[in-house]
């Protein structure tokens, strides 16, 4: 037996960091998005640069499935430390691609699994004399492999090896040579092996493909960021690299001079510092860090919040706690973004799930920040800023202004005839009016501090003067909730009692997941969480249903406790769905999690093979 | 501390070349205790933004966390302040000077603020040579949490608790010097004629400037056996050289008999008029001056004034190439590439 399918299957090819592997494998999974097929890639990388086990898995949805689904189908085994695992991963009537130059050990006979072996090492001794070429071009020919396995069209290889390579073009034969090496060994020796095919569609459309962070870094370019302060952390160094790559093209004035300012930093304090003084002096200023980042600048945040000034930060969370897994994805930075600093603080989180997302939310989050006057946390993952993903593409209306928020100008300050008060609210929306530091040569100045100040921003300790001030705060928090992004609700059936929620990069497979429920007779409403304060319609959405699956990838459930915290109900109807293995969190574990929560099984909230057995 | 402050003004109070008397530069009432140093620094800062005729609305002062840093509520009321978390004023302030090059920079930190919590960006900011005046108000001592001992204690020196200090000093002028720093300064802030001309020095410097400030704390580090305190100064310190500050347009002082006159120009064309000893520091000498600091320390003495010029020097904006023009005056129009170039962005990915 085994697997058949055109346009629908997950393949993982196993490598070693540091050879090449990643754009050999970008190529193939980009082939796939050219002929017209939906496609996933995921990088499954090792904090280290050379020498290490690495994965990439490509998924091939012509249904447009962008989650992790679960399970593999097809493995290109190139790395010997993983071999064994990499064959036990294979699910029956897989296919199993290694190196035959040397033989496969025993113990790798599986009766369930088709071999294809190709001669990799020996192939690129016999082809090439440099030993990084032996190397490189070991991937370019099982590319060519697979480009006959799958019965692809060979023509789109050999332009993106053309496109590649279009400025030093002496690459382009031998790489489109190594391509039909693979592909005439496979063809010879391997005629009619594989069910498994890739066939032209027309099911992208106007997608693009991208990875999240540097659509982030985009986004702070077109939502006018100027000023970015930072520190490298993976895996949030791409945000910065993307701004300033997109800055360096669009951003250059009439004397060659940038008009941005970008620093690289001590640490994080001062990455969030930098950012905080930029945007006080008025400028769009941010910032991209991970977990330990969020950790270091929960005193600036703190400031941002209680003195009131807009500033945007980008946490692309990876597996915690401590450095835990950091090349690994997971979303367990939601309550300490959440609830940043000490004291009574509460920050405005946007939750992007693709890079259409990506782009869209940074750059809105510039003007939620200074509408609101607060911190802005972007709240992105591994999965999402490191891995390319099929996106809507990006757009922008050019009418679009930015929304500064309540800033006065000197005009504005001449002609006020009341007392101006930093901190008063005038509008009954809790938020003041701030001024610049420069606008006028009498009036406007102020003295900014996260001490204890009055409407006047004068210090105080005086209790009521305190307290009214909090709640204020509060009363600018509700404002937020019509500021910050709606959640996108969907019924599949007004009358349905059972829901989902969840958020972010949970979003693609749980939607999949619900889908495959669906058309066995099983309806269940959902909702995504796009932003922090929680919109009431949420409180809705939990209060009309009984029993609510929260979908996230952390440990402790930590949007159930935020909700439960928040909304004070709910708490026996909802119920976690986990990940926490690094990976992607997989739509078939979370279909065979629900269907077993909805019999009524006493499961494990976590989906994944350690704690359970589930998937396939 | 005082409740009053007088708001009597000679009616003929000097005008500078704004019209402004001195008290335009002036600031809400201290609350810090009465004798303390950090209000004389004060008021050497208000003197020496008077005499240069800068706009009070173009200065933005910045500071941390501690006594020294709450004095920007006491001097120049129409600039804009910002007292940030502790030991990070360094940050802020890197990030509104990138976001506004025009203004006048003037942070004021602690030796708690800059040498222990602060001292990772501290060394930063020197690096990256911000344009900015850098003020220590150094006291060797907390005051805020009543009299534990600084980084910047003496070896020796002991504070009203009595308990002589066991650690290594830092001095924040070696260190500045040795990262880059091309205007590095001590003074005492009993001694405003020293300070005042070295303020007004600082703020024409292209760059970063440090002034480390001795200023005494009266209540938790004024006793016999501190080297932080008036007398100990005041019998310690050796001036190295006084100067004028010329501004662009006006002439040149005539020195005095028997000193060397050093003329030095600025970035913006004023110029320093150096009167100095004969054979004392060469203060365009990073190795000399280095070394005439360690030997001052051998011989307890403080070496105060101009200890390190180097006018050369490139401000961060320089270093990074990053426009003229201040960021936060640019409109969307100048910042947004627009549909078109996103359009094409689109295609680039597909």
């Amino acid at each position: 037996m085994r697997l058949e399918a055109i346009n629908e299957f997950v393949i993982r090819f196993a490598n070693v960091n540091g050879t090449g592997s990643a754009s050999a494998n970008n190529m193939f999974s980009k082939a796939v998005f050219r002929m017209g097929v939906p496609v996933s890639p995921k990088n499954i990388f090792p904090s280290n640069i050379q020498g290490l086990p690495t994965w990439f898995e490509v998924r091939v949805t012509e249904s447009g499935y962008l989650g992790s689904r679960g399970d593999v189908d097809f493995v290109v085994a190139i790395n010997g430390q993983t071999l064994r695992k990499d064959y036990d991963t294979l699910v029956p009537g897989g296919y199993f691609l290694y190196d035959s130059t040397k033989a496969l050990p025993r113990g790798f006979e599986r009766d369930d699994v088709i071999d294809i072996g190709i001669p990799l090492t020996q192939m690129c001794i016999d082809n090439y004399s440099n030993p990084r070429q032996r190397q490189l071009f070991k991937n370019i020919i099982y590319v060519g492999a697979l480009a006959y396995l799958f019965n692809m069209e060979f023509e789109v290889l050999t332009n993106m090896v053309k496109e590649q390579f279009a400025k030093k073009e002496k690459l382009i034969p031998p790489n489109v040579g190594a391509l039909e090496l693979g592909y005439n060994y496979a063809k010879e020796h391997y005629p009619d092996t594989c069910g498994l095919s890739v066939s032209r569609r027309d099911n992208v459309g106007d997608a693009i493909m991208i990875d999240g962070n540097s659509a982030t870094g985009l986004g702070a370019v077109y939502g006018g960021a100027t000023v970015c302060g930072w520190y490298p952390i993976t895996p949030s160094t791409s945000v910065v690299e993307g701004f300033e790559k997109y800055a360096k093209k669009y951003r250059i004035d009439e004397h060659g001079k940038n008009k941005f300012a970008l620093l690289q930093s001590e640490d994080e304090l001062s990455a969030i510092g930098m950012a905080i003084g930029a945007n006080w002096m008025g400028a769009r200023a941010f910032t991209a860090t991970s977990g330990p980042g969020l950790s270091l600048m929960g005193e600036f945040l703190g400031l941002a919040y209680f003195a009131e000034i807009p500033v945007v930060l980008v946490d692309v969370q990876r597996s915690g706690p401590s450095t835990g897994m950091p090349t690994r994805t997971q979303q367990s930075d939601v309550l300490s973004a959440a609830y940043a600093s000490h004291g009574d603080t509460k920050q405005v989180v946007l939750i992007p799930c693709d890079p259409a997302d990506c782009f869209e939310m940074m750059a809105k989050a510039f003007d939620v920040a200074d509408r609101l006057q607060t911190p802005v946390i972007v709240l992105s993952d591994l999965d999402l800023g490191m891995n390319d993903h099929m996106s809507r593409p990006f757009v922008w209306d050019d009418n679009r202004e930015y929304d500064r928020g309540k800033v006065l100008n000197a005009e504005q300050l001449e002609n006020m005839k009341e007392r101006w008060g930093r901190y008063k609210d005038v509008d009954g929306d809790g938020i003041g009016y701030r001024t610049y530091p420069g606008t006028h040569p009498t009036k406007g100045a102020y003295f900014t501090r996260g001490s204890s100040h009055d409407d006047y921003a004068a210090y105080t300790e005086d209790s009521s003067v305190y307290e009214a001030n909090m709640e204020r705060l509060v009363l600018k928090w509700e404002t937020a909730k019509d500021v910050a992004p709606h959640p996108q609700i969907k019924y599949r059936d007004k009358d349905s009692k059972i829901a989902a929620i969840f958020y972010g990069t949970s979003a693609q497979a749980s939607y999949e997941a619900l889908d495959g429920l669906e058309a066995e007779g099983i309806k269940i409403n959902t909702c995504r969480i796009k932003s922090f304060p929680f919109h009431n319609d949420i409180g809705s959405f939990i209060q009309e249903h009984d029993q609510i699956f929260v979908i996230e990838q952390n440990r402790d459930g930590q949007m159930r406790s935020l909700l439960i915290s928040e909304f004070n109900f709910g708490t026996n109807r909802m119920q976690s769905i986990l990940n926490i293995d690094g990976m992607p969190i997989r739509a078939r574990r979370i279909k065979r999690k629900i269907e077993r929560m909805l019999n009524g099984e006493k499961v494990s909230p976590f989906t994944t093979a350690h704690s359970s057995v589930e998937g396939a | 501390m005082s409740y009053l402050k007088s708001t009597f003004r000679h009616p003929e109070s000097p005008k500078n070349k704004l019209g402004y008397t001195e008290a335009v530069y002036e600031g809400a009432l201290s609350t810090l205790c009465a004798g303390c140093g950090h209000d004389s620094v004060s008021n050497s800062i208000i003197k020496a933004c008077f005499e240069l005729s800068l706009e009070p609305h173009k200065i933005a002062k910045m500071s941390g966390i501690g006594c020294s840093s709450k004095t920007p509520a006491y001097f120049l009321r129409s600039s804009h302040g910002f007292n940030s978390v502790h030991g990070r004023m360094p940050s802020v302030t890197t990030g509104a000077n990138m976001a506004n090059r025009d203004l006048t920079f003037i942070g004021i930190s602690g030796d708690g603020d800059t040498a222990s919590i602060g001292m990772g960006q501290f060394m930063h900011l020197v690096r990256r040579n911000l344009n900015m005046v850098y003020i220590c108000m150094n006291n060797g001592v907390y005051g805020l949490t009543k009299g534990q001992d600084s980084a910047t204690a003496d070896i020796g020196s002991a504070s009203k608790k009595g308990v002589p200090n066991m650690f290594e000093p830092m001095d924040l002028c070696e260190l500045a010097i040795s990262l880059g720093s091309g205007y590095v300064a001590r003074s005492f802030s009993g001694d405003k004629s020293q300070l005042v001309p070295l303020i007004e020095g600082a703020i024409k410097h292209n760059g970063f400037a440090l002034i480390d400030c001795i200023s005494p704390c009266v209540t938790f580090n004024n006793n016999n056996a501190s080297t932080k305190s008036y007398e100990w100064v005041r019998d310690h310190k050796e001036a190295t050289g006084t100067f004028d500050l010329v501004p662009e347009e006006q002439e040149i002082v005539v020195q005095q008999p028997n000193q060397i006159l050093e003329t030095i120009s600025l970035h913006d064309g004023s110029v320093l008029n150096l009167h100095r000893q004969p054979h004392s520091l060469d203060i365009q000498s990073r190795e000399s001056v280095l070394s005439s600091l360690e030997e001052a320390r051998q011989n307890e003495q403080m070496l105060t004034g101009l200890l390190y010029l180097n006018t050369d020097s490139r401000n961060t904006h320089e270093l990074i190439n990053s426009s003229e023009k201040p960021m936060n005056s640019f409109t969307k129009d100048e910042l947004c590439p627009g549909s078109t170039i996103l359009e094409s962005i689109n295609e680039s990915l597909r």
